[in-house]
């Protein structure tokens, strides 16, 4: 399978700090991978360099062959690189249906005088965003709640609207940090399910997670990540009798891989 | 609100303003209340701009300055370039709106309070500006400003010169009203389009907001252009018919009443400004025969209501739609 997106010796220093050293790696088309690390190893920072909200100190990352760093985060995602948060991200005042609608944001055909004008192409636009987010909603089980105002929702299903949000974009790979956190373990499985859905669906997906169990059994490929430097790269397998993985995680738990 | 009712609520509301209060203004025979409610629709027309860049999240105390270069523009045009009115006055919006996109280019990236100081001192800026360039002749202002002449097109006239009318009063009335009315149109149909809903999204999470791919720097100038040339276009009539302007004519105490219009009618409806710029305009009025006290009731009264009404006076009618 061909790489989809190629990240070459990406560095971010902020100030005296290297949150990220010389990282390298490649994901496939239709691949899932996950990126680990203990807390602070700089995954997230990794995150906000795919996708433009940071800009690297040095290296770069390409999507098909093309230079995709250094642009504005809108550019990114229009181009179809689009992240989830970390902390959940949401239109907190939006209803639930309203904050999928609005992340069609790059579908529209219409101008934004066409919006304000009400032409046929925007009315046309608005009819295919409903459609899409009812599906949408479908897809992560929140259609009950479409009518709901966002800030209510209890935190699994706030989750999964933050990804709802980020597949409305219709990127062709979705970064998505941390999505079991605060999970329990049902929620969890039935997302780790979700997500493999989202991949048969031919999403290619990016995702940092601390819950290794999870991470085991929905990762292809796993990227690890210490002190902002990949230690190690390889299939749930190969990582998990990495001595250089075991030795990072030691000192926090012994579970904490799964092993 | 059903169709049926809102158009029914929209024509009533047309026939209060073009027909009810003239004729009720000229049997009693109290022809300054035309230049009260003339105040009244300018300042809603430039409180309506302020609420525009609330809607985007950001604190904007910085329309007077918009409404003073406004009134600067249409003034210098008229008099020293001997421009009819009627083109001055979309010029002084578009100048304002350019203005305000190049102001606003560096400064919408300031959020909150930061944003909030930099506007104040932007009104602060205008008015240090108008005296001390030369082609707003200083402290002296711009005085005897020709009052608007005939509008024609296709060799009918349009509009009448204001100069021949025997009452001006009503004619200014009539365009401030027309003009209030086309800029809360323009606000409501901006608000309920999906551009409301992507100022919205930025107003809540501008972060977010980007990742779905909103080019919300565009978006905020856009935004903040429009109240500026609500601003500015306000201003162009208020030196119209006050037939001049000064550097005073508009001061950071107007910036903050634009915002405290917004706050009183109310931040989540459209026409919430219009509210709020009535009450507070009679409202000072009516305490003026407080003397002394009239600003201490005042500002108590203003905090007692942003205390118990902090979604503005509007916020009433919603609650008891919704119980009744
Ligand atoms: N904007 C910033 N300015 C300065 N330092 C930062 C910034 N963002 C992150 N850092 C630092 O960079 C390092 C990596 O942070 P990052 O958030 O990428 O870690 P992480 O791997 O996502 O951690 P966690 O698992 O806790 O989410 C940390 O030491 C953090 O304090
Ligand atoms: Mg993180």
């Amino acid at each position: 399978m061909a790489d989809l997106l190629e990240v070459s010796a990406l560095t971010k220093r902020f100030g005296g700090l290297v949150a990220v050293n010389n990282v390298s790696f490649s994901v496939r088309e239709k691949e899932i991978l996950s990126v680990i690390g203990p807390n602070g190893a700089g995954k997230s920072t990794l995150f906000k360099l795919i996708s433009s909200f940071l800009r690297p100190t040095s290296g770069q990352v390409r999507l098909k062959g093309e230079r995709i760093s250094d642009l504005a985060p809108h550019i990114a995602a229009r181009k179809g690189v689009v992240r989830t948060f970390q902390e959940t991200t949401i239109f907190k005042n939006m209803s639930v249906r309203e904050n999928v609608i609005i992340a069609h944001h790059l579908r529209s055909t219409a101008s934004l005088i066409g919006f304000f004008l009400g032409t046929s192409t925007a009315k046309a636009d608005e009819a295919a965003f409903g459609a899409s987010a009812d599906d949408i909603l479908e897809l992560l089980g929140l259609s009950s709640l479409a009518g709901e105002i966002a800030r209510n929702l209890p935190h699994g299903h706030l989750r999964a609207l933050g990804i709802a949000i980020g597949l409305a974009t219709n990127p062709s790979i979705l970064l998505l940090d941390e999505p079991f956190a605060g999970m329990n373990h049902d929620e969890t499985m039935r997302m780790v399910a979700m997500v493999k859905r989202l991949r048969e669906l031919g999403l290619t997906i990016l995702l940092v997670e601390h819950d290794m169990p999870a991470v085991m059994k929905i990762s292809d490929r796993i990227v690890v990540l210490n002190f902002g430097e990949k230690i190690a790269e390889g299939t749930p397998a190969q990582i998990q009798n990495n001595d250089k993985v075991i030795e990072a995680y030691l000192g926090s738990e012994d579970e904490a891989i799964g092993l | 609100m059903t169709h049926n009712v809102k158009i029914a609520s929209v024509a009533a509301f047309l026939a209060i303003v073009f027909i009810a209060v003239p004729v009720l203004i000229s049997a009693s025979g109290r022809t300054d209340l035309y230049y009260t409610l003339t105040s009244v629709a300018l300042l809603s027309i430039a409180s309506a701009g302020v609420w525009l860049t609330f809607y985007i999240g950001r604190i904007n105390i910085g329309q007077g300055a918009y409404a003073l270069m406004g009134g600067y523009v249409s003034a210098i045009l008229v008099v020293t370039y001997g421009w009819s009115f009627w083109l001055t006055l979309p010029a002084a919006g578009l100048f304002c709106a350019a203005a305000s996109v190049a102001i606003g280019l560096p400064i919408l990236r300031l959020r909150g309070v930061y944003f909030a100081m930099v506007t104040l001192v932007l009104t602060e800026v205008a008015r240090l500006l108008a005296l001390a360039l030369p082609v707003t002749n200083g402290a002296k202002g711009m005085v005897s400003i020709p009052l608007p002449g005939a509008l024609s097109a296709f060799g009918l006239i349009i509009i009448p010169d204001f100069a021949t009318l025997h009452n001006s009063r009503l004619a200014f009335y009539l365009l401030a009203a027309a003009l209030m009315v086309a800029c809360f149109a323009v606000v409501y149909r901006l608000v309920h389009s999906r551009i409301g809903k992507l100022c919205q999204s930025l107003q809540q999470n501008e972060e977010l907001a980007s990742s779905i791919g909103v080019n919300i720097a565009y978006l905020r100038v856009i935004a903040y252009a429009v109240s500026s040339f609500f601003g500015g276009v306000a201003g162009a009539i208020f030196a119209a018919i006050s037939q001049s302007i000064y550097p005073s004519s508009f001061t950071v105490t107007d910036s903050v009443n634009f915002m405290l219009n917004c706050f009183l009618g109310g931040l989540g409806y459209v026409f919430g400004p219009m509210l709020g710029t009535l009450v507070l305009y009679f409202g000072w009025d009516l305490l003026f025969q407080t003397g002394q006290f009239q600003l201490l009731i005042y500002s108590t009264l203003m905090i007692v209501l942003m205390l118990f009404l902090p979604n503005g006076l509007l916020s009433l009618a919603a609650t008891t739609r919704k119980k009744g």
